[in-house]
């Protein structure tokens, strides 16, 4: 905001965003000197340019991620520093446990990351074999293990900029990436013998003037041959699908198309052993193909979003201090957190997430729970007091005794959620599933009928129109394409932040006609922010003088002042005789000079009883105030409020240009509700509910007939979240523990709430069409093929291009340009969500 | 035409050696990464690690 051309002109030479006026990095690259934005990517590009890496910058094609200096050492790397335990039981290796070793790798963007990545590593002592797999994003290292430890690889790899962890192949569903590639060689298979076998078919169907009966028997049993590999090998997930349907008395797709195979190859194959009737080779091996290759594009838009969720599931700690020989010795050893055990006595030190459900034995802790539940107050736990895993310890080091394994903890309750997300069906998948099996019985009850009609009418050409019937019919239009609709949705929003728990949220949401926001930590940020500034020295003075005086504290509305100070480039100044007085404020020495920061009774104390008529202005009902002054008078205030989102105003005008009616129903007090709702355009507003009250209001509106979809904030709305009939839940990583919602935001962008509501219309309009399309073709397709009307050959081509076509409408979902934005804000909506100050 | 009578057995045969590679490729892992190998054909960096090292800092 501040000086548009200064931004504009100079861009962060390492991740291409705009260097923040005053302050920069700098740094010699290529030969020049090179602007950077910050601290950690001029550590990072430090690092490349140190390593003789620096032609990365000339070959890359997009800019570098963003690096945010804090991530540059998890401290999940210490774990692995320890020489006695190597990255146990962490890292997963093939055969070799000690020399091979399998990481996975984030944030690869261009050609040129995978150059740096094998180049840097390749020149680090001790390293035989660094391979990065780019379609998977794993990189396989042998190496020797006592030249080169893990934690020095992981180190490496975090200071050019890329998250990577160890990579467990159990976490990863090995087994389905297995099977993936089983189907791609079956698919691969049935399309060699597909082609082969229609070289000797199309001839036949071409000529005028006959085949010599010798060249026809040839040609036949060459048929045969090639088609057996499709038949036994490609075919098989068909058979063992029929198989499976039967044995759960619920004939799925598989089998119509299973005994259509079967039914084809074996006449067939009886037809070239007695030298006389019809052969179906040609259209065995199509049929098999074209439905392998729709299952194959099906089967990736699943495994993409699996993969997504894998990625999640990262946050989460590795590590953990234990005390094995607590009370009597104090000393820590580093453990990976899978292994912690019910009884474990663990420290937690400030900073450190908790690593399992645990009980507080030693210390007071102030635990942010802002993961788990969205809540942005630090709450203060006494001895004896569970914390769940997953809460970080904002106080001194405490000591806990883990009372659940990490398998049993809130964090093992993130990761079987992230497993179901995605599984279950919605009622409309369902509703498909059960027609598509009354379907598959009536169509197998119609291909008996029609032998058995025309086994009186022709019987030559009985064994050919069953065929037909059973091969033409396409119930995966039902079946399939509803799944793999839906798969392709949830994808595509998982990779904008939106995580699906259930499967009825787009089919639900479509059909919402009201909806309720939250307010705190929904339409706001839940977390205090500088929304004002009046002072009477330049503010970047006094931000410097708060900043610096609040830095070491832990206090909600000091974080605030130092993040507001560091986002504007702001360097604390130097400070002498710093201290604290608790529920008062902070004071200290500049240049001899005493200073108080914190309570307007605390600072008058120095700065007199008169306050300057800029630093007395009305506040908004909603906001806190802090005070600076020194013993020569007042200096500033800073006004601090729990500040809106910034795409606050734009979500609520999207809906409401939808026709929803929008409520803002909040425990908070009716002055700021009514604040908060008129900056955002909300005209209902229902302050000061209780919980209760709050579920009373989504019965009453939903007595009333209403669809109502809920935005909440996690743990706070969890009555109310499950009540509604389609909910959200902000929050990230860990939020989802507590998961009563129907759909998670993890990117903490309210707007992700409106752009599944579009991806909500969109899926629904490809269902309706996959499902129209699905009647339409039936209903014509059947009948010819019972009459007599199709050969098998084109009935395999319609029902493989039906299937095909209902897949590939699907999987335009998860390719399609990115979602437009919602309706843009009106212009006089109010102040976004950082005024920036007076 | 006679010479059908062998080129078409000689075509089963080649299609089923096909797969035979096709296998054997498969389990070799060519399948696995089929987006690395173009990023790296245009980094023509003929540079072993050896080479390099003397000038590292």
């Amino acid at each position: 905001m501040v000086n548009e051309e200064n931004t504009k002109a100079s861009l962060c030479f390492h991740c291409g965003q705009p260097v923040p006026s005053g302050q920069s990095w700098t740094l010699d690259i290529g030969g020049a000197t090179r602007e950077l934005c910050c601290v950690g990517c001029q550590s990072v590009a430090r690092l490349i340019v140190d390593s003789g890496c620096e032609d990365f910058y000339l070959r890359r094609t997009v800019p570098s991620a963003r690096v945010d200096p804090e991530q540059l050492l998890p401290p999940e790397l210490a774990l692995l520093d320890l020489p006695a335990q190597p990255a146990d039981g962490v890292a997963a290796a093939s055969d070799d446990q000690a020399s091979e070793l399998v990481l996975s790798i984030d944030g690869l963007r261009c050609a040129a990351c995978v150059w740096l990545i094998e180049k840097y590593l390749a020149r680090l002592p001790g390293i035989e074999m660094a391979e990065l797999n780019v379609a998977s994003a794993r990189l396989h290292i042998r190496r020797d293990p006592d030249q080169c430890s893990t934690s020095s690889i992981l180190r490496g790899l975090h200071g050019l900029g890329y998250t990577a962890y160890p990579f467990d192949p159990l976490r990863q569903g090995e087994q389905a990436r297995r099977a993936s590639r089983r189907l791609f060689r079956q698919l691969f298979i049935a399309g060699l013998s597909m082609m082969q076998v229609m070289m000797y078919a199309i001839p036949v169907y071409m000529t005028h003037e006959g085949i010599d009966p010798d060249m026809m028997a040839l040609m036949r049993w060459a048929s045969l041959f090639l088609t057996i590999p499709a038949v036994f090998y490609s075919a098989l997930p068909f058979f063992t699908g029929a198989w499976a349907g039967l044995r759960a008395r619920s004939p799925g797709m598989d089998l119509p198309v299973a005994i259509g195979i079967a039914a084809a190859f074996t006449g067939s194959a009886i037809a070239t052993w007695r030298g006389e009737g019809e052969i179906w080779f040609d259209s065995v091996s199509m049929f098999i193909f074209l439905l392998l290759a729709s299952r194959y594009l099906e089967t990736a838009a699943r495994r993409k979003s699996a993969a997504a969720l894998e990625r999640m599931q990262q946050a989460f700690p590795a590590s953990a201090l234990v005390l094995r020989d607590y009370p009597q010795q104090r000393e820590t050893s580093l453990v990976a957190a899978a292994q912690l055990q019910a009884g474990d006595v663990i420290l937690v030190r400030p900073g450190d997430t908790i690593a399992a459900d645990a009980c507080l034995i030693e210390g007071v802790a102030e635990l942010d729970l802002a993961l788990l539940s969205g809540e942005s107050r630090p709450q203060t736990f006494q001895l004896g007091q569970e914390a769940p895993g997953g809460a970080v310890n904002l106080s001194q080091p405490v000591l806990l005794r883990v009372v659940r394994s990490t398998r049993d903890s809130t964090l093992a309750a993130i990761t079987r959620l992230a497993e179901q997300a995605g599984q279950g069906k919605p009622a409309l998948a369902q509703w498909a599933d059960v027609v598509a099996s009354r379907f598959v019985v009536a169509l197998l009850l119609l291909a008996a009928i029609t032998f058995v009609a025309w086994h009186m009418i022709d019987p030559s050409r009985a064994w050919a129109t069953a065929i037909a019937v059973l091969v033409v019919s396409c119930p995966c239009a039902l079946s399939l394409a509803t799944p793999s609709a839906l798969a392709a949705a949830t994808d595509r929003l998982l990779r904008e932040g939106t995580l699906v728990v259930r499967g009825n949220v787009l089919e639900t949401l479509q059909r919402a006609d009201t909806i309720l926001f939250d307010k705190t930590g929904t339409l706001t940020q839940g977390r205090p922010q500088l929304t004002a500034l009046w002072s009477s020295i330049p503010q970047e003075r006094a931000l410097s003088l708060a900043a610096a005086m609040e830095r070491g504290s832990l206090h909600p509305l000091a974080r605030a002042l130092v993040e507001e100070a560091e986002r504007r480039s702001i360097a604390a100044c130097e400070v002498a005789q710093l201290g604290s007085v608790t529920g008062a404020g902070m004071h200290c020495l500049i240049d001899g000079v005493p200073y108080r920061l914190g309570a307007r009774r605390f600072v008058a104390e120095i700065a007199g009883d008169v306050i300057p008529p800029a630093l007395s202005q009305p506040a908004s009902a909603a906001a806190g105030s802090v005070y600076l002054g020194n013993s020569s008078g007042w200096l500033a205030r800073f006004d601090l409020a729990d500040a809106l989102r910034a795409d606050a105003v734009q979500t609520v005008a999207a809906f409401r240009a939808q026709g929803l009616r929008v409520i803002l129903l909040s425990g908070d007090q009716p002055e700021v509700c009514a604040e908060v709702a008129a900056t955002v355009g909300i005209r209902e507003v229902i302050a000061g509910c209780t919980p209760q009250r709050k579920l009373e209001v989504v019965r009453e509106l939903q007595q009333g007939g209403a669809v109502v979809a809920i935005v909440g904030d996690g743990i706070n709305d969890a009555a109310m979240l499950r009540a509604g009939d389609v909910s959200f839940a902000m929050g990230k990583g860990a939020a989802l523990a507590q998961v009563s919602a129907d759909a998670v935001i993890m990117s903490d962008r309210l707007a992700a709430v409106a752009q599944c509501a579009h991806m909500a219309r969109r899926t629904m309009r490809i269902v309706r069409q996959n499902l129209v399309w699905a009647s339409v073709y039936n209903f014509l397709a059947i009948p010819a093929a019972a009459f007599g009307l199709l050969d098998p050959w084109m009935s395999a081509v319609g029902m493989s291009a039906s299937s095909l076509l209902v897949v590939g409408n699907a999987l335009r979902l998860s390719r399609a340009t990115r979602v437009a934005e919602p309706v843009p804000a009106p212009a006089a909506a109010g102040q976004p969500a950082l005024a920036g100050g007076a | 035409m006679e010479a059908l009578y062998l080129l078409i057995p000689l075509s089963t045969l080649l299609v089923f050696l096909a797969i035979w590679v096709f296998f054997r490729a498969s389990d070799g892992g060519q399948f696995d990464d089929l987006e690395g190998p173009a990023m790296r054909i245009l980094n023509d960096d003929d540079t072993t690690p050896e080479q390099h090292r003397p000038d590292l800092p």
